[in-house]
């Protein structure tokens, strides 16, 4: 077990919970009723849900409580949603979000572009 | 006709507000943008997962359930929660002058309620959220704010990890950690960045002053209670100052710190963690006390009278926006503004623990303030802007190219702070590393990071909604022979 519920009795009721089913990229991940997203995927042992535009790396929650934007995935079709604040609804299908920075076009015939994420921001102004 | 007072957040201090607000016999609408009452400080989790012992997570979790029950069952009260406060600007018709955006629905999803509110007075009580100072690797899922791991624990009963470093500065860490140890979760260490003895100094300073702020001496007994029982080890003068891994954090570097912050060389030490909580200060939420006009201090915090009044007639502020001192002080203030809004004259009780808690508050910058040699465990590629990945080498570089340049040039030069948190994270960090650069301690365009006109992203589809209604309403109002109940409503 990597993350997930409390183990210590008392803090949590055993059995006033219920369970839901999400899915994250079409794999089932179980949660309790009342869990954000976040913390569903989270609990599951799944802390990351987006890349980055720039250099393309994972991201998931940081700040929990609506500040930061990082934990933005798309649910049910619907992009930039804050996971971190988003209650779990059974069958809720979160989708990772990556957003990558335009590649820049260049007009000059001749001119190569370099591609890539990182080229692409060096060169926006 | 009772006035008609609007409280902006319903955390301690707004529902303190509120409650206060209704005894002087006004209307209140009370708005906050999370799906529940309490804030941060009172998180909880929904009804479909409650726990008849609630109480043991937090404190004065009576005195929430009675201001709980105080707000949700007065019928003078409106209380509205998962509305979003997005915009206030000037408004000639409002009796306040101001005019406040809600939006209510879902999380970030389509089709919100779009309404306008025009109170009798406002009560600002947005509270803060966490600052972390950047570190190498301060990006890698599983690094949290000391805030995320407490909002999982005490909102969801989830743990961040199996094996936790809590780290930063602050009184803040002692109840993290309990927070954290309380799901189960392993917490190596807790790492406080300030040495032993100017904590030492700065909260003995006067102590016959504290005796006023007795509860606060329980909290802490009770934190030290629960470090023993769950074996934390304690770690002054020490701090996270770097997180490793590929996908994931898996490892963090504690280093000891002088008296200044910085690290001293030698005293690395790598413990490997599968989640790693920091939280260095509090950064009030002043973006709609900005675009209500307010004046913001030097340090700052929104400027308030004895009675919580702002610089702007009408409106008012409490609890952290007007500097950060917890749960008391919030309380207090809260109370004060609240009558006042309402037009009547704030508990005397109310103003005597306003004072005794704000000495209190005094002393948490003189132990536990952020000093200046963090900048010695960045290195180029450390992230300062998350959002827009932006590196300390790179920011610097900018500044040094562009000597002299105002900030809002500076950030659109290295986009630092304009993506989607819109400079929340690393606004105060930005402006201070850009400030380096210069020498200057203000940018020639007096600019700061806080203003925000738009507090809160809104769908475009949602905003063209209101204009596309305002259209219709003035078609309707242009053709004199459409009985008014008509009037585009069903378009």
């Amino acid at each position: 077990m990597t993350a997930g519920m409390p183990r210590r009795r008392g803090v949590v009721p055993a059995d006033s919970s219920t369970r839901i089913e999400i899915h994250l990229d079409g794999q089932p991940i179980g949660g309790t009723a009342g869990q954000t997203l976040a913390g569903v995927l989270i609990a599951a042992g799944r802390p990351s849900w987006r890349r980055s535009s720039g250099r393309d790396e994972p991201r998931g929650m940081f700040c929990g409580i609506g500040v930061c934007f990082d934990c933005i995935a798309e649910v049910n079709g619907e992009r930039d949603v804050r996971l971190c604040r988003r209650r779990a609804v059974d069958g809720d299908r979160v989708v990772t979000q990556h957003d990558a920075l335009p590649t820049p076009v260049r007009d000059e015939p001749g001119a190569t572009d370099a591609g890539g994420a990182d080229a692409a921001r060096e060169e926006t102004p | 006709m009772s006035r008609g007072i609007l409280v902006i957040g319903a955390g301690p201090a707004g529902l303190a507000a509120t409650e206060a607000a209704l005894d002087a016999g006004a209307r209140v609408t009370l708005v906050d943008g999370a799906d529940l009452t309490g804030g941060q400080y009172w998180r909880h989790p929904p009804a479909e997962r409650g726990d008849a012992r609630e109480a043991r997570g937090h404190h004065g979790w009576t005195r929430y359930l009675a201001l709980h029950e105080r707000v949700e069952g007065d019928p003078r009260c409106d209380v509205r929660l998962g509305a979003q406060v997005w915009a206030i600007e000037p408004d000639p018709v409002s009796p306040c002058g101001l005019a406040v955006h809600l939006a209510t629905g879902r999380v970030d999803a389509v089709g919100a309620r779009m309404e306008r509110l025009r109170p009798d007075a406002l009560v600002l009580a947005t509270g803060a959220h966490d600052r972390t100072l950047p570190f190498p690797g301060w990006q890698l899922p599983g690094v949290f704010t000391g805030g995320a791991a407490q909002a999982l624990a005490k909102g969801e009963r989830v743990r961040v990890g199996d094996r936790v470093v809590i780290a930063g500065a602050g009184p803040f860490l002692l109840p993290v950690a309990v927070s954290v140890a309380g799901t189960g979760a392993r917490v190596l260490a807790v790492a406080e960045a300030s040495a032993v003895g100017r904590i030492a100094r700065g909260w003995s300073a006067r102590p016959w002053r504290l005796l006023r702020t007795a509860s606060k001496a329980g909290e802490l007994l009770g934190y030290v209670g629960a470090f023993l029982r769950h074996r934390i080890p304690y770690r002054t003068g020490t701090v996270v100052i770097a997180a490793h891994g590929t996908d994931r954090v898996e490892a963090v570097t504690l280093a000891r710190l002088d008296a200044d912050w910085r690290p001293r060389p030698g005293t690395e030490r790598r413990i490997a963690v599968d989640a790693v909580c920091v939280t260095h200060d509090f950064t009030p939420r002043l973006e709609l006390a900005i675009a209500a006009g307010c004046t913001v201090d030097t340090r700052r915090f929104v400027v308030v009278d004895d009675r919580q009044e702002t610089t702007v007639p009408g409106v008012y502020a409490a609890g952290e926006i007007t500097g950060i001192g917890g749960v008391d002080l919030a309380l207090a203030e809260g109370a004060i503004a609240g009558a006042a809004a309402a037009g009547a004259e704030p508990d005397r009780a109310a103003v005597r623990r306003r004072a005794a808690f704000t000495g209190f508050a005094a002393r948490i910058p003189a132990a536990h303030g952020i000093r200046p040699g963090w900048r010695d465990w960045l290195d180029d590629d450390t992230l300062v802007c998350r959002c827009e990945e932006v590196g300390v080498g790179r920011l610097r570089a900018t500044a040094a190219e562009t000597d002299g340049a105002g900030l809002r040039s500076l950030k659109l030069t290295t986009r630092a702070g304009l993506g989607a948190c819109q400079g929340r994270v690393c606004g105060r960090t930005v402006e201070e590393l850009l400030l380096d650069a210069s020498g200057a301690d203000r940018f020639p365009d007096l600019a700061g990071t806080d203003r925000r006109p738009i507090a809160v992203p809104q769908r475009l589809g949602d905003l063209a909604a209101i204009v596309r209604e305002a259209d219709d309403r003035e078609q309707a109002d242009l053709e004199p022979h459409d009985p008014p109940e008509t009037s585009g409503k069903d378009t």
